[in-house]
């Protein structure tokens, strides 16, 4: 654990990407299996463990400090985590700090009711740094600046592969990992992706800016819908399957309907969208299914859901991902024809000759559930990531943007008991940086879910604000961005309204702040 | 709200009224003094060398022979009319007061003030520090009625780890980038000097090189006999021959276009406030080192024991917790608000530039 709580101290004050990347493969060469596995994980964002609440933190301190001391020490501090790892008394009896892996095992075996004297006993045996690197730990908010994606390119540094190669696997494997570092350090074989049905890393798309429209030749792209539902991966294997969100999360238990319609070898791409016999449902419509414990017969009658199909990545056991758009989309018209479903069709292509008509066809599409355009080269590999130049998401007016909840305050008057009022950040390099802040455009009824996010989600309080755990996406729409100098971010939005909320969306796919720069006027 | 009064010696029953906050400081009303005057004052008392607590303009000048000899070095002929240069321990009378200067460890020269006036005896702390500096001598207990101390770290959040240690961290992070250049933010007086004694303790025998603002008192360091071997400055090499040393700078300067002429350089500071890591990352500190002339909660409350006072007066920094826990173990405790003293550190530093 002291070598962890060293690395996450270093990568706490590290000045750039670099410099972290250095950090972490620093430790990743030295520590041992199975605790830099764990370790990775949880840079990674990919280590479930949601054992305590800041609650029980502060229920423990209470338990062994004055309170008015803690008071004035967290109001000084401002952050529970390092408080606590501060002020916790030092039990110089205590000689063995616990181990990585001792910690994440311990935890995942633990009943609820020993977690607190679990985490107290490592707290006595551990000095400020480490005890502030298992708070951050514990309480699911490692928050130094770490991407998945930079954790990986890390890995990358272990042994002769690239960043697709260990991204590919990733989601084959679990923590911690040893059969990943087995791999890379060239003990090992890859591990194997083809027995199991996995999550492939899915393509996405840059948003179109102004200036593309003159650069691109249209007649390289093909166009398509962009339909507004939930992005998924669909993988059939011998009566089997299992439907992958864009994350890779399993989402196949909320859609039992669809998946033992569902039959075939394959690994597709699509849009889960609610599918009637009159036609696809809107957005809200699909909201219905999402969130759900349990899917009761009447929900799945009233809105059966389907896929309106993008892509194919493999064909059986042929990978089908270096063909080119166009001859995968003759491979998956071919496929769909000997797999006909009702819950299955094709995602049509858009007559794209010329911007006007395009243009035309964005702002008035055939359908509500359509958001916008998709233009994809027609020679496009299916390149995991989002690779530049490829393909392009063309969202109609307003302009909307993926931002990340970062903090939250009551509102006041009617709202003065409830979290109202949100500020959210957008992506800079590592770490998101606020962007503006919006307290309207939602439902009562939303209000009260958001309300209940930030209560369970908080890692901070800075008197009435609230730090939550920067997890939830909120699809800002707004009507223009302004230079800002009152602001870290540098941008202003006009008018920011909550257009969404993006529960299904991972912060990590959040939008950038360069991308607001870009549409300053 | 009650309050526990403690009485001890002749302070039984009443609160001591001939030293009192003023706007210009702590004012000595039976020898019309002030110790540290925020002002000028026709007489003060000077408790250290540091740039809110000794400043330019004063008439009559009482201090150590080495504070004065700093104060010299920072104001030349501002430093004061005239000057009353005491050693650790000697007694002077100042109207119906008695003054003695003892050791406060916090910097070279660095004084606590004792002053006895009718039978009460009250000791003002200045800024202080009871763990080990090679710079400077160590922080003497003087018991007494009334302990007026400083609260810089006065919270329980700050145990300041063993400088020695931090300094090993410095070395070592030298030793994994040897090709880099290594970049300490510190204090003019006192933190620079005791760094770099410190490295010397652990080995460190290269020339360390300095930023123009620290050459002056590391140099009266040296001459008032503080041994810190091998010093040259920064200015006029070329940046390669920076790669691989140790250059120490004051704080402001790494975030300065003075540090771009620096190869490749990891950025330290040594401070007290690192501890805190939102501190560490405005200052741009990508190793900080938690290193601090300031006692910390520990040593802050070991002393208001050892002092065996009856009150304690908090002057500046965090008092209200140390008030809180004062009052806890059964001590009278209020805090003074005294203009001019730092309140986060930064002003202290600030000044401390402005005067370098």
């Amino acid at each position: 654990m002291q070598a962890f709580a060293e690395l996450l101290d270093r990568l706490s004050t590290a000045p750039g990407r670099n410099a972290r990347l250095d950090l972490i493969a620093a430790y990743l060469r030295s520590a041992p299996d199975p605790d830099r596995g764990y370790a990775l994980a949880s840079l990674a964002g990919d280590l479930k463990l949601r054992a305590a609440r800041p609650a029980m933190i502060r229920d423990l301190v209470a338990e062994r400090t004055d309170p008015e001391l803690f008071r004035l020490s967290y109001d000084y501090v401002g952050d529970l985590a390092e408080t606590v790892s501060l002020l916790w008394p030092p039990d110089r009896t205590a000689n063995a700090t616990p181990r990585l892996s001792e910690i994440i095992e311990g935890l995942t075996r633990a009943k609820r009711g020993q977690v607190p004297e679990l985490v107290a006993g490592w707290l006595d045996r551990l000095d400020p740094t480490g005890r502030w690197a298992l708070l951050k730990l514990v309480t699911g908010g490692l928050r130094v600046g770490i991407s998945g994606r930079l954790a990986r390119t890390a890995l990358t540094r272990l042994g002769e592969v690239d960043l697709a190669a260990v991204e590919e696997v990733w989601h084959a494997v679990e923590p911690p990992y040893t059969e990943l570092f087995d791999w890379l350090e060239g003990r090992a074989e890859r591990p194997s992706l083809s027995e199991a049905m996995i999550f492939r890393p899915l393509m996405l798309a840059h948003p179109l800016e102004m200036d593309d429209r003159s650069r691109l030749d249209l007649s390289d792209y093909r166009a398509e819908w962009k339909w507004d539902g939930i992005r998924v991966q669909l993988a059939l294997r011998g009566g089997q399957g299992r439907l992958f969100s864009r994350t890779g999360d399993d989402i196949s238990g909320a859609f039992p309907d669809l998946m033992q319609a569902l039959a075939g070898d394959a690994v597709l791409d699509g849009e889960l969208l609610v599918m009637r016999a009159d036609g696809v449902g809107s957005f809200n419509d699909m909201q219905q299914r999402l969130n759900r414990k349990t899917v009761s017969a009447k929900l799945q009658a009233e809105h059966p859901v389907g896929i309106r199909l993008y892509d194919i990545l493999f064909d059986a056991d042929r990978d089908c991902r270096d063909l080119s758009f166009v001859e995968r989309r003759e491979v998956l018209q071919d496929w769909l024809v000997h797999h006909a479903s009702p819950r299955l069709d094709l995602s049509p292509l858009v007559p794209a000759t010329d911007w006007e008509s395009l243009s035309a066809a964005r702002a008035d599409p055939p359908h509500p559930a359509i958001e916008g355009v998709m233009l994809k080269r027609a020679d496009s590999p299916y390149q995991a990531g989002r690779p530049r130049g490829l393909w392009f998401k063309w969202k109609r007016e307003p302009h909307r943007v993926d931002c990340v909840m970062m903090y939250a305050q009551r509102g006041h008057g009617r709202r003065s008991s409830l979290y109202s009022d949100f500020t959210f950040g957008a992506w800079r390099d590592d770490e998101l940086v606020p962007v503006g802040k919006a307290y309207f455009g939602f439902t009562d009824a939303e209000l009260k879910e958001l309300d209940r996010f930030v209560r369970g989600n908080t890692v901070d309080r800075y008197g009435p604000v609230r730090a939550v755990n920067q997890s939830l996406v909120l699809e800002i729409a707004f009507d223009g961005v302004n230079r800002s100098r009152r602001h870290k971010s540098g941008v202003a939005m006009r008018f920011p309204r909550i257009a969404r909320i993006r529960w299904d969306k991972p912060a990590a796919e959040a939008d950038t702040v360069e991308m607001l720069e870009r549409l300053i006027n | 709200m009650m309050r526990k009064v403690q009485k001890v010696g002749s302070t039984a029953g009443k609160r001591l009224n001939w030293l009192e906050p003023r706007p210009a400081g702590l004012y000595c009303v039976p020898g019309d003094f002030y110790v540290d005057p925020v002002r000028k004052a026709e007489r003060a008392i000077i408790t250290h060398g540091h740039a809110d607590h000794a400043r330019p303009g004063n008439n009559h000048v009482l201090a150590t022979h080495e504070t004065i000899a700093i104060a010299e070095a920072r104001y030349g002929s501002n430093a004061g009319r005239s000057f009353q240069r005491v050693r650790y321990g000697e007694i002077t009378r100042i109207g119906d007061v008695t003054v003695r200067l003892v050791s406060a460890g916090h910097v070279l020269g660095s004084a606590q003030v004792v002053l006895e006036h009718q039978g009460e005896r009250i000791v003002v702390s200045g800024d202080y520090k009871r763990s080990r500096d090679p710079t400077c001598a160590p922080f003497e207990v003087v018991t007494c009625d009334v302990f007026i101390t400083e609260a810089t770290f006065g919270l329980p959040v700050f145990r300041h780890p063993l400088a020695s240690a931090e300094v090993g961290r410095l070395l070592a992070s030298v030793a994994t980038s040897p090709e880099r250049c290594h970049l300490v933010g510190v204090y003019a007086l006192g933190k620079a000097q005791r760094v770099i004694a410190l490295l010397r303790e652990a080995g460190y025998s290269d020339t360390i090189y300095l930023h123009g603002a620290l050459q002056k008192l590391c140099a009266l360091y040296q001459r008032l006999g503080v041994d810190l071997g091998d010093l040259a400055p920064v200015a006029g090499l070329p940046k390669q021959a920076l790669a691989g040393r140790i250059v120490m700078c004051p704080p402001n300067a790494i975030a300065d276009r003075w540090s771009q002429r620096m190869p490749d350089p990891v950025t330290a500071v040594a401070s007290g406030w690192m501890r805190i890591r939102a501190r560490a990352r405005q200052r741009g500190a990508e190793l900080p080192l938690i290193i601090s002339d300031h006692a910390d909660w520990d040593e802050l409350t070991a002393t208001i024991r050892d002092v065996e006072a009856g009150e304690i007066w908090v002057t500046h920094g965090r008092e209200d917790a140390l008030v809180h826990h004062a009052r806890s173990i059964g001590l009278d405790a209020r805090a003074l608000s005294l203009v001019g003293r730092d309140e986060d550190g930064d002003a202290e530093e600030e000044m401390e530039e402005a005067a370098s």
